[in-house]
């Protein structure tokens, strides 16, 4: 057999036929099977559209240039009413990234403070957090939603009896109203500041390690980093003269006026979903914790490292690795759950432009399909960060 | 779970739109179904509203009732689907309800560009706000910078920008996808203002746990003609709707009423004779006593009035622009000969 097979390899190749050929047949295949998913796809849309026409129903892109007409209560880039259709698209999708960045970061690090909580040695401490855990996570989402939007609202007071825990800063039914920085002329020197503050920090962490791994001797980086960032932003802003007003709320008619605000749809929304988000992950970090195996925190500590030490040193990086993968699905769950905020009128994605938007013109395919476009361009997103960062943390490995 | 429903109803509408020939008409479907499937509020005193046993009631379900009588000869044929502001259109035109009768706004773009066809009015209504009496408000002119509580999906939104940027005003929308959520905002104190067409203020009032708290505004704000619709491409769907809706209003011109009307027609008239179907052929296809059911079973337009809005309910609401039009109102139907 071996001779047989030594003797022809090349001669009987020539001799086949393509279809013969396993990888070529497979190839021809995988072309057809292409092809005719393109065609079928093509089918599906022409025979829409045709139907669509005959019944008298807009298709096409064309609305997203005309005017939308309706007023949003939320918006990080310029709307008024006379703005475009395309141009809600935009606002939703930042607010709908603005409440998920935010609630990714406040569930993160209530998570993990919860789930190192739940494996304290302070028997009360382990007991509140597991309580936690299982309050948070059985109840609906849609429902703590709720709880947090109206019976808060229903807690505070109107505008004009509106507390007051800071001067210039006041909280009411309507949100939280403070005032709002105004950068002048020559601000854009902190900023520089700032830049350099931080690229010295991290020239400072380099040098920092390679003297630690040369001669074993520490360096107080964190503290070190931390004053210059926030020291020479400030001398540099002091410096220059105080380049900055502030735009102060002020009550004038039914409401507040000028600043900033946090209105309450956001607040509440920010809340449940970090609240709720945070249940999950702290079992993550819990599970993750306990799977860095007994051995480690005892040689750790055996070297004498500091309680705090043998946990930042030893036991999270060894964890991280075991706690990314489903955190990045709980990242995903809470994108995806920030849609939830139509229901109590935070102006997403989905509220102004899967919401009001689609109604308005009508046109639920094209406004379907762009919504489905950005939530799943978010999460292969973050996805694709994620997995990023784990290759990073799993290269450590030695 | 609304944007779940949505999202469902609009990739049913998508698969709906891929088929290859059209389904069988509207009519033959609700025949061989046995109920006519019509889209209604989320729960809108007055207009549509299920009671604790799920029965419903208001004149936008009369009229899902009359065209359950002319078709079924039952007018308790119906099938009641609750539709919030935003999902409405694509529920009809995605077949997922037959018609639809819910408090909607006839307007040109809706007509020219939803692939649905408006069959008349019932009630024509116009936008108003209310507002907590407390804050002292005589005229809507004075809310600039005010909180306006809306309904997501509906011309109220547009009307509410509109009026405020032509007036020079500022408002902060807070926008809901249900009527209860707007109620519950406005009662938590999250807006000064609560702004819809003013028929359904008066609705919407009643469900405060302290109605006499609240006041309309005298302004009315846009035309709010409101009326049934049905996908277009029927046409004889299309005709049943509308006609069963003129049977109404004509009934009540003609002094028929569910009470009277079986003595009415022994008198010989040949106009009531007509209306119950003799001497006549409708070519609407369906049985030739439909008017005669749907005022047997249903009433004439005024009864349903009363009933629901007017002085028999609880919302008291004057007859006004829905007077007929011969006693200074605007409705008016076409004479059934
Ligand atoms: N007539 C307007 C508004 C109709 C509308 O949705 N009104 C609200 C009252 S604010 C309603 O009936 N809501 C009941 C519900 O959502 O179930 C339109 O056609 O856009």
């Amino acid at each position: 057999m071996q001779s047989d097979a030594k003797k022809s390899p090349s001669a009987p190749s020539t001799k086949t036929r393509f279809w013969h050929d396993p990888a070529k047949r497979a190839l021809v295949f995988q072309i057809l099977l292409v092809l005719g998913v393109f065609a079928v796809l093509w089918f599906i849309v022409q025979n829409t559209l045709h139907n669509l026409e005959s019944r008298g129903i807009t298709t096409g892109f064309a609305f997203l240039s005309q005017e939308a007409g309706f007023g949003i209560i939320q918006s990080l880039v310029e709307y008024s009413e006379s703005s475009s259709y395309g141009q809600t698209f935009l606002v939703g999708l930042l607010n709908t990234i603005l409440v998920s960045a935010l609630g990714i970061f406040f569930a993160t690090v209530l998570g993990f403070i919860i789930g190192v909580a739940r494996l304290s040695n302070n028997w009360l401490v382990a007991k509140l957090a597991s309580a936690y855990v299982e309050i948070f996570r059985n109840i609906p989402l849609l429902l703590q939603i709720f709880f947090w939007y109206f019976a808060v609202l229903r807690a505070l007071p109107s505008p004009r009896q509106s507390f007051q825990p800071f001067d210039n800063v006041f909280l009411n039914v309507r949100g939280l109203f403070m005032p709002q920085p105004m950068p002048q002329q020559g601000f854009e020197l902190v900023w520089w500041a700032l830049l350099i503050a931080i690229a010295g920090s991290v020239v400072l962490a380099r040098w920092s390690k390679k003297r630690q791994d040369a001669t074993g001797q520490l360096f107080p980086v964190y503290k070190t980093a931390l004053a210059l960032i926030i020291g020479l932003p400030l001398i540099v802003f002091w410096l220059s003269g105080s380049p900055l007003t502030w735009d102060e709320p002020a009550l004038r008619g039914f409401n507040f006026r000028g600043g900033m605000t946090i209105i309450p749809e956001l607040a509440a929304l920010l809340v449940a979903l970090s609240i709720y988000t945070a249940a999950f992950i702290a079992e993550i970090v819990r599970s993750g914790i306990q799977a860095v195996s007994k051995g480690q925190t005892e040689a750790a500590s055996a070297l004498g490292l500091s309680k705090a030490k043998v946990l930042r040193l030893v036991v999270i990086p060894q964890s991280v690795r075991v706690i990314i993968p489903p955190l990045t699905s709980q990242y995903l769950n809470l994108i995806k759950n920030s849609s939830l905020a139509t229901a109590i009128g935070y102006p997403d994605l989905v509220s102004v432009f899967a919401g009001t938007t689609l109604n308005q013109t009508g046109q639920a395919i094209e406004v379907i399909f762009m919504t489905m476009l950005v939530y799943l361009t978010l999460s292969l997103l973050v996805s694709a960060f994620m997995n990023w960062f784990n290759t990073r943390m799993a290269l450590v490995e030695r | 779970m609304k944007k779940i429903s949505l999202m469902a109803a609009s990739a049913a509408m998508a698969l709906s739109f891929t088929g290859l020939a059209q389904a069988a008409g509207t009519l033959d479907s609700v025949k061989e179904r046995g109920y006519v499937q019509c889209g209604v509020t989320t729960g809108l005193p007055g207009y549509s509203n299920p009671d604790d046993k799920g029965n419903w009631t208001g004149m936008d379900v009369d009229v899902c009732r009359a065209v359950a009588a002319a078709t079924l000869g039952a007018a308790d044929k119906v099938k009641y689907i609750p539709l919030n502001a935003k999902e409405r259109f694509t529920a009809l035109q995605s077949g997922e309800i037959d018609m639809l009768s819910r408090v909607t706004t006839w307007t040109l773009t809706r007509d020219g560009s939803l692939g649905v066809n408006f069959t008349g009015v019932t009630y024509y209504d116009g936008q108003g706000f209310l507002i907590s009496k407390k804050l002292g408000v005589k005229s809507a002119l004075e809310l600039d910078g005010a909180s306006v509580c809306i309904q997501a999906g509906t011309t109220t939104e547009l009307n509410a920008a509109d009026y405020f940027r032509e007036n020079k005003m500022t408002f902060e929308p807070v926008v809901f996808d249900t009527s209860d959520q707007t109620v519950k905002g406005f009662e938590s104190g999250r807006c000064d203002v609560l702004t819809s067409d003013q028929s359904q203020l008066y609705a919407m009032r009643i469900k405060l746990s302290n109605p006499s708290n609240a006041v309309v505004l005298p302004e009315i704000i846009s035309k709010e003609p409101l009326g049934p619709l049905v996908r277009q491409g029927d046409d004889e769907w299309f005709n049943i709707v509308k006609w069963s809706l003129y049977a109404m209003i004509n009934a009540e011109e003609m002094g028929l009423t569910s009470k009277n009307i079986d003595k009415m027609m022994t008198k010989g008239n040949p106009n009531i004779d007509r209306f119950a179907g003799k001497g006549i052929t409708s070519g609407l296809g369906i049985s030739g006593d439909w008017a005669y059911q749907i005022v047997k079973q249903v009433g004439n337009y005024g009864e349903a009035f009363d009933r629901n809005l007017g002085n028999g309910s609880p919302l008291k609401i004057e007859r006004g622009l829905n007077a007929l039009w011969n006693k200074g109102g605007l409705q008016y139907a076409p004479p059934m000969r």
